[in-house]
């Protein structure tokens, strides 16, 4: 699945009083298999990209090209695309209503008009993907479950209708690190394993220095950067600075050390690559 | 009001105490759940504390019973004088401490920012002009003056949740209890949150109690206190608990990079403590080597 964003314009309350420009000529393209990041502050414009990916919003201006059709000229496209792409909001697990775990990851499915038994392969696959067991928790009430264990079951829901795209807003928010640690498995585990696209917002630069391949930086609805993690962590600090975006503490580290004068590369993006970067130094002294 | 209990008289420094303070949700029922567990500890004047621990280990329970929004089913709580089991203490306390929550939106409830802020004097019958009186003060405190007019919901969540610990300040509340009021927030208003409250213990001495699960913010209180499966199992200054990173990692907490790589760079020869926490800290170890 190939998307492409051209010249897009969200305009909310368009010929109201209160009408705010969310986004500004936004051009992307997301080839099948990326991993992106997106980064940006509260109001930047992250919500509204993301809802237009999805084909929940139409644009005001511009097109949006799913594998080159236009999914807003073409309408009996629009429900397809939305099958094929998952969208996982923040706090996922406020919208449970159901009484069994397999019956809320069945709705998906369900309101497709899919046979039963195809649900059931879905609800074992999709529990399967995020690591829990199908017999141990399908008639358990996903209300029952810890908060890590319930945004499992919210994302699961996500993969029944095995979308191509996955796009996941804040998905490790209020997780303790044991829960974060295995829902960021998953996640690369989606990417690398099953080859999904995977479209991921957080304000935790940790994770976006970890895991992503591309990162996109928004600021008042524009796209202010689009590159990879390390060559935005390496050249455009300072940018990422002034628009008050914090970096990783250990490339901070880094680039603090390059910038009072020691031999060091910056554009670090893990722990594991600082250390490597302080003993060689540490050897050659 | 309710008799001073004479057992906290003694310590007149000592504000809030928890007295060997055990809770059950579905007390009586089949699906019992013991959150906390033989609670004891003391909160003095003017203390900066963070709580932390995973997700169900009781953190939110513990805040909640510090003003009666939950009872003990066992043992007591005491805030200066007055234990919150009696019902004739409860509103006494809660003008006491301010509580604010993870969501600010579930907090704010009138249309422009100042209103909201005289929300709590206007339910207690305040006269007008001690009302304006105490909005501005604490407008001012918080620093949301130019925006007193705005409404609510179209700020950040950073000063939406300055709204609410205004509205907390112009109670004359001598406690903070902060519920992870940042984990709903992007890094910009996280910030401004510990800033606000980092100020109003220093200038404003009002004692605070902070809950997270960012350890990076733990690391700026004075005191830290770590929750497990409903019980306290480790209260002490940031230094003495990030040198137990095994047990927080077992606790299923998160630890902060640098002392991740303090960690790795101790076992691999450097000396470097394994408890730091920032980086100005690492930098200057750092440059000892290279």
């Amino acid at each position: 699945m190939f998307i492409h964003l051209k010249n897009v314009f969200y305009t909310y309350n368009l010929h109201m009083p209160f009408q705010t420009e969310a986004l500004k000529s936004i051009n992307i393209m997301i080839e099948k298999g990326e991993f992106i990041g997106i980064i940006g502050h509260t109001g930047c414009g992250k919500t509204t990209l993301l809802q237009l990916i999805d084909g929940l919003l139409e644009p005001t201006e511009g097109q949006i090209l799913i594998d080159g059709i236009d999914i807003h000229k073409d309408r009996s496209k629009l429900k397809e695309v939305r099958k094929r792409i998952g969208l996982a909001f923040q706090y996922p697990e406020n919208q449970f209503f159901e009484e069994t775990i397999y019956k809320e990851i069945a709705f998906g499915p369900k309101n497709l008009g899919i046979s039963d038994d195809k649900i059931k392969d879905m609800v074992k696959n999709a529990l399967a993907m995020v690591g829990m067991d199908y017999y141990l928790y399908k008639d358990r009430s996903p209300f029952s479950l810890s908060g890590g264990e319930m945004r499992r079951v919210a994302i699961a829901s996500i993969l029944a209708i095995d979308p191509e795209v996955i796009i996941l807003d804040e998905p490790t928010a209020s997780l303790d690190a044991q829960s974060r640690d295995k829902l960021l498995a998953l996640i690369k585990n989606l990417y690398q394993r099953y080859n999904r696209t995977i479209i991921l917002v957080s304000h935790n630069m940790e994770i976006i220095a970890e895991l992503t391949r591309r990162l996109i930086v928004m600021e008042n609805g524009r796209i202010m950067m689009d590159d990879t993690p390390r060559k935005i962590f390496q050249e455009s600090i300072e940018k990422l600075e002034s628009i008050g975006l914090s970096l990783p503490p250990v490339t901070n580290l880094m680039y603090k050390l390059k910038k009072i004068g020691k031999p060091v590369n910056s554009g670090i993006l893990t722990v594991e690559e600082a250390k490597e970067e302080i003993l060689k130094m540490v050897k050659k002294k | 009001m309710g008799l001073p209990n004479p057992a906290i008289k003694k310590g007149i420094n000592t504000l809030i105490k928890f007295s060997n303070v055990t809770h059950f949700y579905n007390d009586g029922q089949e699906n019992k759940i013991t959150s906390l567990s033989e609670i004891n500890f003391e909160i003095q004047k003017g203390d900066f504390i963070a709580i932390i621990g995973a997700n169900g280990s009781g953190k939110s329970t513990l805040a909640k019973h510090i003003n009666g929004l939950l009872l003990p089913s066992q043992g007591d709580v005491f805030v200066e004088n007055y234990n919150t089991k009696d019902p004739e203490n409860i509103w006494e306390i809660r003008k006491k401490i301010g509580m604010v929550f993870q969501n600010p939106d579930n907090q704010l409830v009138a249309t422009t920012v100042e209103d909201d802020i005289a929300f709590g004097l206007e339910n207690i019958g305040m006269e007008e002009e001690e009302m304006k009186e105490r909005v501005d003060w604490a407008l001012n405190i918080v620093d949301l003056n130019e925006l007193r007019n705005s409404e609510p919901h179209l700020l950040s969540g950073g000063q939406k949740q300055k709204v609410v610990i205004a509205g907390a300040l112009a109670m004359h509340t001598s406690y903070l209890v902060l519920d992870e009021p940042t984990s709903m927030l992007d890094p910009k208003g996280r910030k401004e949150v510990l800033e606000i409250t980092k100020r109003l213990n220093q200038e404003e001495k009002i004692t605070i109690i902070y809950i997270t699960q960012f350890m990076s913010e733990a690391a700026e209180f004075n005191k830290i206190i770590l929750l497990d499966k409903g019980k306290i199992i480790l209260s002490d200054y940031p230094k003495a608990i990030f040198k137990k990173v095994d047990l927080l990692i077992k606790l299923s907490l998160e630890i902060p990079q640098i002392t991740k790589l303090a960690r790795q760079l101790s076992e691999n020869g450097l000396n470097i403590p394994t408890n730091i926490l920032k980086e100005e800290e690492m930098m200057e170890y750092l440059c000892l080597y290279i």
